[in-house]
């Protein structure tokens, strides 16, 4: 398996990290190699299995449809970088 | 006082209750420790104010005869726990002065039964490490250390939780295992490291990494301890929906039942070409212990062993990617400021997060991305059953495995390892139990020829912790290890 520089970006692009043309060569070696090892999964048979996502097969639990929390505007807030009255700034999003 | 830190949990609560000692003794005690043994590296934040006021409470709560079950024990903290209006950063740059608003459920649980905190410890960013050298904070380092020689590895990811109680800077600590994040240090430090079943502690207020493996467990002295700390950290919480609704047992029999009538199987596949030869001579001599001490030992199988490692490095790696995709520069966190959202966001994520980091989150972008989603997750997902299926079959024999818990004794920060795969290589032991949900315990059974500790894990059955502590227990009686390691605080040494 090659992950080419061209690859790595838009794979960087999805994960939205900013990655420069130097390191996109570096991360595509890396990327190929760790991927190629993981290719050992291909010689396990694994017709007819079905796939496990977690342990814990179980039904989620149930819960009453109540609210049980709420109310703490300003602690939400508290660790955000930016913050006008009771809102998260961002950059500009709408021309 | 000078056995102060000598003391087990299990003897600091006898004395407390007998009004030898107090707690403030007690943690001025280990306050003391964590400042001699500084250099280490093991505390990112400490907390000692707060810890001389919980002494304080806890001292007057067992005067009041209101004492919870780890009243006045001091206790510390992986950075990775978030902790009310103590600052939890899981060693990254992009959480750096993130101060939470709330408290781990958790932790929550110590506190309530009257543990003291200490402050927060060192591991690999977001738990993403086996050698604790991806932390912002730089690694901590292993007591084991010669004074004058190479630093060691305390392991990772809770490599701080590892070394400071080793070290004498904390009585018990608390960190997360997601691939072996506690057994590896554990092992690499000489302390008890468990791994509880998954859905045993809450996950809820724990910084995610990869949620279907991540598990909550302590560091201790001893077994007895391990089981202490465990009874209080356990049990169903609402707010995770992952948590079982079973009952945590009282674990004091089963601490001192030991393995009469046991069956124990030793999986062949565990037998690696690159394991050091003093790691199978440990591995041997743990079968010789059980064996005298009237357990049958049973050769069993696990043929999907070799194969746990790959399948893990992509259900982490992908589970990662979904979790930290919230650290976007916007709700907590560093934020690095760019003309448009998409350009903020990228930078802010560049900057923030490390290497080893980038690499997971990149890795398990595209394992899950349109056209490889097959090929590689739902491929290591189906592995995923066949390793845990191998388990279930061999638990319908046996009622615990005996294996190494790390395929070295710890290893020098000195050279760093570059090639990603050599460090994920430290995991292969401790993989399988994670991707399986099952328990696990690492407990030091030996040195290396070099001096250093070296564990032997234990695995049972979900939810089947009593036949760890049962095995661990008769395991720790027998190999008589005592911690010295040659960097602790003055009086462990």
């Amino acid at each position: 398996m090659t992950v080419d520089k061209n690859a790595v970006k838009k794979i960087a692009r999805l994960a939205r990290i900013q990655v420069s043309d130097e390191k996109a060569e570096l991360l595509s070696a890396d990327l190929g190699n760790i991927l190629n090892w993981i290719e050992q999964l291909e010689e396990v048979d694994t017709t007819g299995v079905e796939p496990l996502a977690s342990v814990n097969e179980h039904a989620l639990p149930w819960r009453e449809d109540i609210v049980t929390d709420g109310n703490i505007t300003e602690q939400v807030l508290k660790n955000s970088p930016e913050v006008a009255g009771d809102f998260f700034v961002v950059p500009k999003v709408v021309e | 006082m000078s056995d102060l830190l000598k003391m087990t949990a299990a003897q600091a609560l006898s004395s407390l209750s007998k009004k030898q000692i107090s707690s403030v003794e007690l943690t001025t005690a280990y306050i003391e420790a964590m400042e001699a043994t500084h250099e280490l590296n093991n505390y990112v934040t400490s907390t000692t104010e707060l810890a001389k006021q919980m002494a304080l409470d806890a001292d007057k709560a067992r005067a009041d005869g209101n004492a919870g079950r780890l009243a006045g024990l001091p206790i510390g903290v992986k950075d990775l726990f978030c902790t009310k209006n103590v600052m939890t950063t899981a060693c990254s740059s992009i959480l750096n002065g993130f101060v939470p608003t709330y408290e781990s459920t958790v932790t929550s649980r110590l506190w309530e039964s009257g543990g003291v905190m200490l402050g927060k410890l060192n591991c690999d960013e977001f738990a993403m490490g086996s050698s604790n050298e991806t932390s912002v904070f730089g690694p901590a380092i292993n007591p084991w250390s010669a004074r004058d020689g190479e630093a060691l590895s305390a392991g990772g990811s809770s490599g701080g939780s590892a070394s400071a109680v080793a070290a004498g800077a904390a009585l018990m600590s608390v960190g997360t295992d997601t691939g072996g994040s506690i057994r590896q240090p554990a092992a690499f430090c000489g302390v008890v490291g468990l791994k509880p079943t998954y859905g045993r502690c809450s996950r809820w207020g724990v910084v995610a990494f990869a949620s279907s493996l991540d598990q909550a467990g302590p560091f201790t002295r001893d077994v007895e301890d391990s089981a202490l700390i465990f009874s209080v950290m356990a049990g169903h919480d609402a707010k995770d929906s992952t948590s079982a609704s079973m009952s945590v047992p009282d674990f004091s029999e089963a601490i001192n039942s030991g393995v009469e009538g046991m069956r124990i199987g030793i999986p062949g596949e565990y037998q690696m070409d690159e394991m050091d030869n003093e790691i199978s001579d440990l591995w041997r001599q743990g079968r010789k212990w059980l064996e005298q001490a009237g357990a049958t030992m049973v050769d069993i199988s696990l043929p999907h062993t070799k194969y746990a490692l790959a399948c893990y490095y992509i259900i982490a790696p992908a589970e990662a990617s979904s979790n930290l995709a919230r650290y976007d520069g916007v709700r907590y966190g560093n934020r690095i400021e760019a003309e448009t959202l998409d350009l903020m966001y990228e930078a802010t994520r560049a900057s923030g997060f490390g290497e080893e980091v980038q690499r997971r989150i990149l890795i398990g972008t595209y394992a899950l991305s349109a056209g490889y989603y097959d090929a590689y997750y739902l491929k290591a997902q189906q592995v995923r059953r066949l390793i845990k299926q191998d388990f279930d079959t061999a638990f319908s024999d046996v009622d615990a495995i005996l294996t190494p818990t790390t395929p070295s004794a710890a290893f020098s920060l000195g050279k760093p390892v570059t090639d990603p795969i050599t460090m994920y290589l430290n995991d292969v032991f401790t993989v399988p139990a994670n991707l399986a949900g099952l328990p696990g315990i690492s407990v030091p059974a030996g040195l290396s020829k070099q001096g250093l500790p070296l564990g032997l894990q234990v695995l049972a059955a979900p939810f089947r912790e009593d036949r760890l502590f049962s095995v661990a227990r008769t395991i720790e009686l027998q190999a008589q290890f005592s911690l010295a390691p040659a960097r602790a605080a003055g009086e462990l040494q």
